[in-house]
């Protein structure tokens, strides 16, 4: 029998080991299930990784396809760190996609590039809004803010949907094209937000706040008394309390920084790739719940998350390039899903020493009652 | 109101409202047991996959091959719980993540949306459930559409219901169960067999998710879409807290968010002029609203949760 033993140290290796193992155990079962499948698993890969980053071209999409991973990672792994599950990162991205369009749309032409600032403030805010709705919630009435927050995904994606098809509204085409297949208005070009060239590489600006805010909230995690509190709350509410930390405030600050950071992601989209307010495209996303396998395969840290949303992006990048007959979609879903199972299989490893064979304290309990008799 | 309308709102309720049925009801023995399974939309889907290829491409008589397709989406859903069961219950994995994990896997945009371009499911199943005529009384006022004109699986949870019930409360069996979900030292030093009851019940929890995503794919929604369970896995979470863990208020629960899927379809039908998506809304607001008004005071402490909900057990640090 498997045995499980808790650690009492925390060998340094244990960072590194767990998400290296994880991503591997899931590949392997991945193999698996695309052989079981018809398929060969060697080839998928290499494709995968040929078209995430090697050929022409491919790293430049991975950044954009990393972009907005990476602020849902960042969103889930600052909630995650105090033991409240947003899970709704996707509908505060979808806040913010709103919010910011709306922003380019009216003052994109007159403003210039000034608008960039004010777009990224208004998707951080409108974010920030839909998330404070759960914290509020949780903390004043105690509900459960995994459902809550999930509930308002599908809220959200109503609200975008509804702005586009079924209501006259500012976000919507009323000309031309737009009278017969309902879509949003294109942004002002002004509104784009550029793009660093190194090379033949195209970083996003969106991936360059992103890494700017990576930073911060690291910085705000380890070395603030407020990312201090996050941290004994997520430990131990009661302690939390006991010591007089306002419980309840943070739980609302919290999801509200959270859910900013979706929403800057959701402005991102608008300013770096998409340009108009698309809901049938960001519903076919899942950025929100891909943060989530982000989050925890980056151990909740904001700097990892970074490199761990460049690997998802590419994955997202590769899988969209390649769907196909042979490379059904729902695929690259599958892989993160794995990979995430793996990851928390491989906290075991963090916690507990696993030991094969019986408990060794009755081993020798038997062995001297053994001897006893003899 | 409209005593005709009325009808139709109830009977079309009780009908959206099945495949929340059947998963609440899962969801209620799995909570019991002490296990918090959120990943009750990832079991539905895989059950709902697995349930419309049965149905599509196993040849036989309809009856047949409808009961393998039940069959089969319990089985697959079985098979996801058990990921789960596997994850908190040996490896003590944290119950939240975990259960978000296999909806995330099994998901609209994972396993259950590979499996079906896989398996090419694109047109509708072959066989599906028809509404019955029981007893001949389909036309009987009023009553003929609320009781007497469903799918047999509406007839199979209302079943479930009564067994659930009367095994949580009745036998000794649902006792234990209940103890593991209360105090698992206790029950564990009362030769309870903590590790293999949450198993069992969470097992269960899973097939029954399986048969609400069959409700989908074989009634509701007989043409595969990604994702088709459309969040429901989450209000059927909700759902067992709404009935305070009970079999007998989660039915409740059900019919009254299944009147809120289907006030969409109903009104829309009589050309009332409110935006579709405003009602498609109004599911996900109703279960916000009804999480707020059963999470807080009086409520949770009188008619709590089972109090070792999502905590594993290790019998070392008892």
């Amino acid at each position: 029998m498997i045995r499980l033993e808790r650690r009492s140290t925390f060998p340094k290796w244990i960072n590194w080991i767990v998400p290296v193992l994880s991503i591997t155990a899931a590949l392997l079962a991945g193999a698996v299930l695309i052989l079981a499948t018809g398929n060969d698993p060697l080839d998928t890969y290499s494709r995968i990784v040929d078209r995430a980053f090697i050929s022409s071209g491919a790293f430049s999409a991975t950044l954009i396809a990393a972009t907005p991973l990476l602020f849902t990672g960042l969103a889930a792994a600052t909630a995650f760190r105090m033991g409240v599950f947003n899970i709704g990162g996707q509908g505060q991205y979808f806040m913010g996609t709103i919010a910011a369009s709306g922003v380019g749309l009216a003052w994109g032409a007159s403003l210039g590039k000034a608008v960039i600032p004010i777009m990224i403030l208004a998707g951080v805010f409108a974010g920030a809004a839909w998330a404070a709705i759960v914290g509020a919630l949780k903390a004043w009435f105690n509900t459960n803010e995994i459902i809550t927050s999930l509930m308002l995904n599908y809220i959200a994606a109503n609200v975008a949907s509804w702005l586009i098809f079924n209501s006259r509204s500012y976000w919507r085409l009323l000309t031309g094209s737009g009278l017969m297949f309902p879509q949003g208005k294109r942004l002002p070009p002004p509104s784009d937000w550029p793009a660093l060239s190194i090379g033949p590489l195209s970083v996003p600006f969106g991936f360059m706040v992103g890494i700017g805010v990576a930073v911060a909230t690291w910085v705000l995690y380890r070395h603030t008394r407020f990312g201090f509190e996050v941290a004994i709350i997520g430990d131990s509410p009661a302690a939390a309390t006991y010591a007089g930390m306002r419980t309840k405030r943070k739980v609302l600050s919290v999801m509200a920084l959270s859910g900013g950071l979706a929403g800057l992601g959701g402005a991102s989209d608008v300013g770096d790739f998409r340009h108009i307010l698309d809901p049938k495209g960001l519903g076919q996303s899942a950025y929100g719940y891909t943060g989530i396998v982000i989050a925890a395969l980056a151990r909740l840290n904001p700097i990892a998350v970074v490199f761990v949303a460049v690997l998802m992006g590419g994955l997202n990048n590769a899988g969209r390039a390649l769907q196909g007959p042979d490379f059904p979609a729902g695929l690259v879903g599958t892989l993160q899903g794995m990979v995430l199972f793996f990851a928390l299989g491989g906290e075991l490893l963090v916690r507990y020493r696993i030991r094969w064979g019986s408990h060794r304290i009755e081993q020798v309990g038997a062995a001297e009652s053994g001897a006893g008799q003899s | 109101m409209n005593a005709n309308l009325f009808v139709v709102i109830l009977a079309s309720a009780i009908y959206y409202g099945t495949p929340l049925l059947f998963a609440g009801l899962g969801e209620v023995l799995t909570e019991r047991s002490g296990v918090l399974n959120l990943g009750v939309e990832g079991m539905m889907l895989i059950g709902a996959v697995c349930a419309s290829w049965t149905s599509s491409r196993v040849d036989g008589p309809g009856w047949l091959v409808l009961a393998i397709a039940v069959l089969a989406a319990m089985l697959a859903a079985t098979l996801a719980a058990l990921l789960h069961a596997f994850a908190v219950i040996t490896l003590r994995v944290n119950q939240t993540v975990s259960g978000l994990a296999l909806t995330i896997l099994a998901g609209g945009a994972g396993l259950s949306s590979y499996l079906a371009n896989v398996w090419g499911l694109k047109d509708p199943v072959k066989h599906q459930f028809a509404k019955l005529d029981v007893f001949g009384l389909k036309d009987l006022a009023v009553l003929g559409p609320i009781l007497f004109n469903h799918t047999l699986l509406t007839y199979l949870s209302w079943f479930l219901v009564g067994m659930c019930s009367w095994y949580l409360f009745r036998t000794r069996a649902g006792l234990h169960m209940r103890a593991v979900g209360e105090s698992p030292q206790t029950a564990d030093a009362m030769g309870i067999n903590v590790v293999r009851t949450r198993y069992l019940h969470t097992l269960v929890g899973g097939a029954f998710a399986g048969i609400g995503g069959a409700c989908f794919s074989l009634s509701i929604v007989p043409t595969w879409q990604d994702g088709m369970t459309a969040g429901r896995g989450w209000i059927a979470i909700a759902l067992v807290i709404f009935g305070f863990w009970r079999p007998d208020l989660t039915m409740v629960g059900a019919y009254l968010f299944g009147a809120f899927s289907s006030l969409s379809l109903t009104l829309q039908a009589r050309g009332v002029k409110i935006s579709p998506q405003f009602l498609d809304s109004l599911p996900y607001l109703m279960t916000i609203a009804v999480l707020v008004a059963v999470s807080g005071g009086w409520a949770k402490r009188r008619l709590g949760a089972p109090a070792a909900l999502g905590v594993s057990y290790e019998r070392e640090e008892r």
